[in-house]
């Protein structure tokens, strides 16, 4: 791989007063045991938006995002050091409550992950879970977020099947309509897509686009052409660093990195 | 909620939090209870079993070489009459011929189950071997009593009562455990082995003799050790058919015991904390030792297997 | 001879074992049924035990067993699987944990005529238990306490950990995703080895002799106060089990009848234990269907 000047980086400040910011990183160190892993990266994600992280393999775009919610916690040996500020608190200090802060910043893996249970399960669990007994407002969250996630006309009649027998589009879409159902602020997606057909995919890249009305969303993926449909900003990074931040049109068209010139275009490494 | 409301419970501390506190120690509280069980059978059976040498000052190379166990009568020296050689002796023919019969058709089953018909292997002989290990081990020491026994009788002479007929029944006891884990030995053999020589040309068996057990020798070797282990401690099956003398055995056909078997009978006939009792603890501190010692020597093993 | 002719011979001989070692079990299975079977009645199986005279039943033994097998499992149960779920989801990864570990095995590769002395030592006379079913049932979850940690770790590892993550991001704890998510995926792993540590515990004795004891005194089958001295559920009464029946009519040779006694017990022994096997394949088998929605176990 080609050596970049990792010094040379332009990162767009977007905290300008101009408009509103859902989280920010400031100087995010991520290491696991003795090898860091990101070395440092501040970035701000505006509200109501789709951000896209992209980069190579190894690039740490995605160990970046699961330390957004803290998901990095339960990985013996790692650490995160540095500040994420959401809605005026450091959400990496010990005084936040991890799991009611995981309930606001929502998450989709790159693996559909439904639980071993019934569609209507999967989307009620956590809400069950979280006190709400009411069955009208679980039939109703169920209904919300299966339409919200594309997925209502297919399974509304099978609700009670297990979700294990969906395709794996289908899953996915479960999985997000289960992170919904919690009414997030922001929605993590790693990968979310990479593991499916084009037709899924444009499907669940439909879905995100619906999605931004309420939520403020930031997504890993290593599919450019994905970050060019669907996201407003990018944010490229290089083994561990994020080198560029921008609207997701001059990323493309006028990036003012060499690196982040060579990956977008296809000459990388 | 609004921000401070989402503020406001970001910083307190949450449902899950202490259903999270709830759940370590719960599941801390079990698995402590489980290590103290353990260390407590270590403790008590120690204790116990160390009383004959400590407090009754039984010299242990007398203990373990002495041929006479009659713990109530002196011997010429004034000790008491508490030799274990019978017993110990006992159990080891009986765990080492088991073993020596056993290791044969175990192989043979494996290397069937895994090279000649892994189909037949699957649909038959696994479930035989299941349903094996399921039979409980009295079921064993009944149809050892009145199969083996008389069959031992009126082939070999004698009471039919002994090591032989021991070593029969421990034989059909551990052959199910010493095939099953021979089989994921011969598993563990990758493929590409077989492949290649079969590619120079070697028939199967050459292939499965030359190539497939020598790479698993190791494995094969641990699961012998584990059924040694088992046959070891195996108690009524072998006191039913062994005849429980306590005499140091002179041929495979005249009673003998083990030290499972004097355990059991002996018991409930003596009193707690009198030196014949202490003596038994001591046998039943052998009896704990073993598997260590078993467990040991395949850990061992599959070390020196990983190296090779 | 050649190479070929030896792989003829080997095949052959492979043959010969694999047919011997079906016919071991076909003989052991048709022994105990076809000498066992005929003396199986409603009166044998519900009857009294005799000492001396020949005709005795099972009834009282055959209950003490089941009773035993079921406090045993009430209390191996959620001790084995709060202990697995330790192993599994909170033990960190140090020599604390491998030194747990190293001791699970050595109590599971412990002989069970151990386990029966120390529960006799610290249950019967420490505790002061006496032979009791109480000290039996906790002799038996010692011997059965070790396999069934193992599998219900083994069943939550099969588990993959995105299933663990989902939960958590929904902001549930660790213990609630065990509980409400795991476990349930695991189940048919799980309740399969729980039924197969049933069938072993049906079947033991040695643990038993000195802990649940070799006689059980009478029982007044009408009162079912676990309190009255006399009441089959009463914890602290001695309980004689059909495995320990088998072996001690065995040892002893006091009754007539001996040997039919011992064949149709033995007989009632294995059927139980085979229908517990056939039970750990079709629940697992149904449990797997239902969860996943798929027909078949692959």
């Amino acid at each position: 791989m080609q050596n970049y000047d990792s010094s040379d980086r332009y990162l767009k400040n977007l905290d300008d007063g101009n408009r509103e910011i859902a989280l920010t990183t400031d100087d995010l160190h991520v290491a696991y045991g003795t090898h860091e892993a990101i070395h440092g990266v501040s970035l701000g994600f505006e509200r109501f938006k789709i951000t896209a992280l992209i980069g190579a393999s190894g690039s740490g775009k995605s160990t970046y995002l699961r330390s957004l919610n803290r998901m990095n916690d339960n990985i013996a040996g790692t650490k995160v050091t540095g500040k994420i500020m959401y809605r005026g608190l450091d959400i990496n200090g010990d005084n936040i409550d991890v799991y009611e802060m995981r309930k606001h910043i929502g998450m989709v893996f790159q693996q559909p992950n439904p639980f071993a249970k019934s569609i209507y399960e999967n989307i009620t669990f956590a809400l069950k879970r979280h006190g709400e007994k009411r069955k009208d407002v679980l039939d109703e969250a169920v209904e919300r977020t299966l339409k919200q996630a594309g997925l209502w006309k297919q399974v509304k009649d099978d609700l009670h099947q297990s979700a294990l027998a969906l395709s794996g589009g289908q899953q996915q879409r479960l999985c997000i309509a289960r992170a919904i159902a919690m009414k997030p602020d922001i929605l993590l997606l790693d990968e979310p897509a990479s593991v499916l057909d084009p037709v899924s995919t444009a499907t669940v890249e439909d879905t995100l686009m619906e999605l931004k009305k309420d939520y403020t969303i930031i997504i890993v993926t290593h599919n450019m052409q994905q970050a060019g449909r669907i996201s407003d900003y990018t944010a490229f990074f290089h083994l561990g660093d994020a080198l560029e931040y921008d609207e997701t049109r001059k990323i493309f068209t006028r990036p003012k990195i060499k690196a982040t010139e060579d990956y977008v275009s296809g000459h990388f490494g | 909620m609004n921000n401070d409301e989402i503020r406001a419970s970001l910083l307190k501390r949450s449902r899950a939090s202490k259903n999270e506190i709830f759940g370590k120690v719960i599941s801390g509280i079990c698995i402590t209870i489980i290590i103290g069980v353990v260390v407590s059978i270590f403790y008590f059976v120690a204790s116990k079993g160390l009383a004959t040498f400590f407090t009754d000052k039984v010299n242990l190379w007398k203990f373990l070489t002495g041929t006479v166990w009659n713990p109530s009568t002196n011997d010429a020296q004034g000790d008491p009459q508490v030799g274990a050689l019978p017993m110990i002796v006992g159990s080891f023919s009986v765990t080492f011929l088991a073993a020596i019969v056993a290791t044969p058709f175990a192989i043979g089953a494996a290397v069937f189950m895994t090279e000649i018909s892994p189909k037949l292997g699957k649909r038959v002989l696994q479930p035989v071997i299941e349903l094996l290990v399921g039979i409980p081990s009295v079921v064993y020491g009944f149809i050892g009593l009145s199969v083996v026994v008389p069959f031992v009788r009126r082939t070999f002479g004698g009471s039919g009562f002994g090591i032989l007929s021991g070593t029969f029944v421990l034989f059909v006891m551990i052959l199910p455990t010493v095939t099953s884990m021979t089989v994921d030995a011969l598993n563990s053999v990758p493929r590409n082995y077989r492949e290649a020589s079969l590619a120079l040309g070697a028939t199967r068996w050459q292939t499965i003799y030359k190539v497939v057990l020598r790479a698993s020798v190791s494995g094969i070797i641990t699961a012998v050790v584990f059924g040694m282990s088992r046959a070891f401690g195996e108690a009524l099956a072998v006191q039913m058919v062994i005849g429980n003398a306590m005499l140091l055995p002179g041929n495979l056909i005249s009673p003998a015991s083990t030290l499972t078997s004097v355990l059991t009978m002996g018991m409930g006939n003596s009193v707690m904390g009198s030196l014949s009792n202490n003596a038994l603890w001591s046998l039943a501190l052998l009896l704990l030792i073993m598997p260590l010692v078993f467990n040991i020597l395949i850990r061992w093993i599959g070390k020196r297997g990983a190296m090779h | 001879m050649t190479a070929r002719k030896w792989d003829k011979v080997a095949t052959t001989v492979l043959y010969l074992i694999s047919i011997f070692i079906i016919f071991v079990l076909a003989f052991l299975l048709l022994y105990i049924l076809i000498s066992g079977l005929p003396h199986v009645s409603w009166h044998f199986i519900t009857g009294r035990s005799s000492s001396f005279e020949a005709g005795g039943g099972i009834g009282v033994q055959l209950f003490n067993s089941i009773y035993l097998l079921v406090l045993a499992m009430i209390i191996s149960v959620p001790l084995s699987l709060g202990a697995g779920i330790y192993l599994s989801e909170y033990a960190p990864k140090n020599w604390v944990t491998s030194l747990i570990r190293n001791a699970i095995e050595v109590l599971s590769s412990l002989p069970s005529v151990v386990v029966g002395l120390f529960g006799f030592l610290v249950f019967s006379i420490n505790f002061k238990f006496g032979f009791s079913i109480l000290s039996g049932a906790l002799a038996l979850t010692v011997f059965n306490l070790p396999l069934l940690t193992r599998k219900v770790e083994d069943s939550l590892q099969a588990i993959h950990y995105t299933q663990r993550e989902a939960g958590y991001a929904l902001g549930l704890s660790r213990w609630e995703t065990v509980i409400h998510v795991v476990v349930p995926a695991a189940l048919p792993g799980i309740i399969t080895g729980m039924i197969l540590g049933m069938g072993r515990i049906f079947g033991e004795a040695a643990a038993l002799i000195y802990t649940a004891g070799q006689s059980s005194p009478p029982l007044d089958f009408s009162n079912w106060n676990p309190m009255y001295i006399a009441s089959p559920l009463n914890p602290m009464r001695s309980a004689e089990t059909l495995a320990v029946h088998i072996w001690k009519i065995n040892s002893e040779g006091i009754i007539p009848d001996a040997t039919q006694v011992s064949a149709a017990s033995s007989a009632v022994l294995v059927l139980f234990v085979l229908l517990l096997n056939l039970a750990a394949r079709y629940v697992g088998n149904r449990l797997y269907g239902r969860l996943t929605g798929v027909k078949e176990r692959k």
